[in-house]
């Protein structure tokens, strides 16, 4: 890639892209924004800019993802804040928040730094550390959530992902606290208790399966829990990966009596389900588990009426072995970012439950509002800065893991054919993807 | 059929193949010489994680009726024990050449995924608490030698069926045979999808116990107690275990069975254990016909195991 002196004197002039899914309009790209929108491009461009052909592609503002699991410090191999990037950036990704469950965990302004560091020095895609709510994610006391705010990583949000804040007092305290920085605590909503040695939803496969059951009341009851301590203390908290209808229903309900909550809810939980779990492979192992057809059904429509306000990976690498084990004893979590838009176009757009503004919604502006993120999430117009993805929707494609920028292998859409292809990214008006290749 | 994964794999007609072939190979078990040279040279590996001498040795004796070359591969003392994974093991198997494999596993599926990783024939011993197919097995087999039927029969199987890979076996294979199972356990041991299954459900053995032509008792941990499945290990068994008094409450010609390692006087007691209609024994015996009967129906065997004089 080349360096930001000289990338950020190259003007890039987008033809024939259609802007959220609307007629094609030139987009010119220059000094790291976006200098014009429609016929005055072409126009203003200047001798040396270079074209990228992208007659009927979809151009979106660069996506942002609330929820990765980059494994840097801790499990480089899996993944590293650099493959992570370049990962995203694949996947039209140019912000990404960096989960705290990493070894040590992000608990400190330290570790926070050096992932934001990383991040910073990888180019392919902005990295916001996430900072855990509780000292090395043990539940027990808050971390020093002020310090990390305040840190050159401005942490906004707060969360014990992979562990739930299950003490209500301590969730009550955190809420609150963050408040001072307008931060956010993003739960992970898992009652501990209800899901002891859980492997899978509970029901009908579970039960036939002979594997210990996670029932959807071990979410909902801690995401009702949650909405109410939220309401009560007057604080904004956000609900991480949502899997259930009942979870859907509940934060419905919370959105109507007035609470500041937003949720996401991840890619394959809006095309996967439980019964794919017959075979015992655990590259379908995921926490939170893959529910039913119903629970699907239930998050497509929360999605689509806003109930569920983004979409987010939980991009979760693993090595090989840790998936290739008995189901029991295998890691949870699946590779996302590579092919979010994919699922989400496959699941959302293409049975007409979302147009391509509201996908930009969902994928780019409402994480970024969540996160507080400024300049990603904005609109493609002059004077935005150029975080754009290029997509073609016409496409199709036979997943393959193997050709993937993740260092790790772990995609549950292994050998599935999706739909679309992302082409192009522009990172602050430096391409990290074009035609369809990483720079 | 390739492997024996599950009792739902299992169709009327392959179930009832696998009983009528168990008879024949039986009586083989009757002759002086116990040997058949069916299985010889192929390679029958037992694969044990878990300690189950009972089952090792019933699969062992099988396997050297047919005249299969046996490995015994336990968990314990091998290379398994020093971390090296299922995959890892199943790529020495596929090395040593092993025509079947023999698994019993703590985990769920590990059977399944066995069979993903090797070439020869992959014979569910027990996984965690999915499924015991040769049991359920040797179980129907026991049945249908005790009473003379499958079709129709009423079954009643009791205690812990939340855990129990015996119980889910059963369920399906009885299913298939024709046969009418009742499950009798506290609400906290079944599964909460138990309505899907094709089975009735009761809380109440003693409603039950009239009713019944087989009544299988299952094992009961009694530290599921900590897990509070039940208040104490006493009342489980004043409320679930199969005593004297209840006994009495079954049909005259109706049986016992128990899928072993019993626990005496935590769900059944000695005097029931021991009684002429408790089937223990019996199926340990009929549990090694079945096995045979499976291993020579999986590896086909170069001769003819059956009528062979
Ligand atoms: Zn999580």
């Amino acid at each position: 890639m080349s360096d930001e002196n000289e990338s950020g004197g190259t003007e890039y002039l987008i033809r024939g892209a259609r802007p959220l899914g609307g007629e094609p309009a030139d987009i010119l790209v220059r000094a790291g924004e976006i200098a014009a929108v429609g016929p005055r491009a072409a126009a203003e461009a200047g001798a040396p800019a270079r074209t990228v052909q992208a007659d009927g592609m979809i151009a979106l503002p660069g996506l942002v993802d609330l929820h990765t699991h980059l494994r840097e410090p801790g499990r480089e191999d899996a993944e590293t804040v650099a493959s992570g990037c370049r990962s995203a950036a694949m996947g039209g990704f140019t912000a990404v928040h960096a989960m705290a469950n990493t070894d040590p965990v992000a608990d400190t302004a330290g570790v926070v730094e050096q992932v934001w560091r990383l991040g910073r020095d990888s180019g392919h895609c902005d990295v916001r550390p996430v900072g855990a709510v509780t000292r090395g994610l043990a539940g027990e006391r808050l971390a020093e959530l002020g310090a990390m705010a305040d840190s050159v990583a401005r942490v906004r949000v707060f969360s014990d992902d992979g562990m739930c804040v299950s003490d209500p007092l301590l969730m009550r305290r955190a809420l609150e606290y963050v408040k001072a920085f307008d931060g956010v605590v993003a739960q992970h909503a898992q009652d501990p208790r209800l899901t002891q040695g859980a492997q899978m939803n509970e029901g009908e496969v579970s039960d036939r399966l002979g594997l210990a059951g996670w029932p959807a009341v071990a979410e909902e009851a801690v995401i009702a829990r949650d909405c109410l301590l939220a309401e009560h203390v007057g604080s904004r908290l956000h609900v991480c990966h949502v899997s259930t209808k009942g979870s859907v229903e509940i934060i419905r309900w919370a959105k109507q009596r007035g609470c500041d909550v937003t949720a996401e809810v991840t890619p394959h939980h809006l095309l996967l389900t439980d019964d794919l779990v017959e075979g015992y492979d655990p590259i379908y192992k995921v926490n939170p588990p893959l529910r039913t057809a119903a629970d699907v059904h239930a998050l497509r429509e929360g999605l689509a009426d806003g109930t569920i306000d983004c979409v987010a990976t939980d991009h979760a690498p693993h090595p090989i072995e840790a998936k290739e084990t008995e189901w029991a004893n295998a890691a949870m979590g699946m590779l996302g970012l590579e092919t979010a838009l994919s699922v989400v176009q496959h699941t959302m757009v293409d049975t007409g439950l979302l147009d391509w503004a509201a996908v930009a919604d969902r994928m780019s502006a409402a994480p970024a509002r969540i996160g507080r993120l400024t300049g990603h999430g904005r609109p493609l117009a002059a004077g935005e800065p150029a975080n754009i993805a290029l997509y073609d929707a016409s496409a199709e494609r036979v997943v393959d893991p193997a050709a993937m920028e993740s260092k790790s292998t772990n995609s549950p859409y292994r050998g599935m054919r999706l739909p679309g292809r992302v082409t192009g990214t522009f990172l602050r008006g430096v391409p990290t993807v074009l035609d369809g290749k990483i720079q | 059929m390739r492997h024996l994964l599950s009792t739902a794999d299992l169709g009327h007609d392959e179930a009832v193949l696998i009983l009528d072939t168990a008879r024949e190979l039986a009586q083989i078990g009757e002759r002086s010489v116990k040997k058949l040279p069916t299985l010889r040279g192929r390679t029958v590996v037992n694969l044990f994680y878990e300690d189950s001498t009972r089952t090792r040795t019933s699969f062992e004796l099988a396997a050297k009726r047919l005249s299969a070359d046996v490995i015994n591969f336990s968990a314990k003392g091998s290379s398994v024990a020093k971390g090296e994974s299922l995959k890892d093991t199943a790529l020495t198997l596929q090395a040593m050449g092993a025509d079947g494999v023999v698994v019993r596993h703590g985990a769920s599926g590990a059977a399944h995924r066995l069979a993903g990783w090797v070439d020869g024939s992959v014979v569910n011993a027990g996984d965690g608490t999915h499924e015991h197919p040769t049991q359920a097995l040797l179980d129907a087999y026991t049945m249908r030698e005790r009473t003379g039927r499958l079709a129709g029969l009423r079954v009643a199987i009791v205690g812990d069926v939340l855990h129990s890979r015996v119980a889910r076996s059963n369920v399906l294979l009885l299913h298939t045979l024709g046969a009418e199972v009742t499950l009798v356990a506290p609400p906290t041991l079944v599964p909460v999808s138990v309505g899907t299954w094709p089975c009735q459900v009761s809380y109440d053995l003693d409603e039950v116990l009239p009713k019944s032509d087989v009544v299988m008792m299952l094992r009961v941990q009694a530290e599921r107690m900590n897990e509070a499945f039940f208040p104490t290990a006493r009342e489980y068994s004043r409320r679930y275990g199969l005593d004297r008094d209840r006994f009495a409450l079954m049909g005259e010609d109706a049986i016992v069975m128990h899928p072993g390692p019993m626990v005496r006087g935590m769900e059944i007691s000695a005097e029931v254990a021991d009684s002429p209609r408790a089937t223990v024994t019996r199926q340990v015996a009929n549990g090694v016909s079945v096995r045979m009967a499976v291993l020579y129906l999986l590896l086909g065997g170069s001769e003819p195991a059956i009528g062979q004089r």
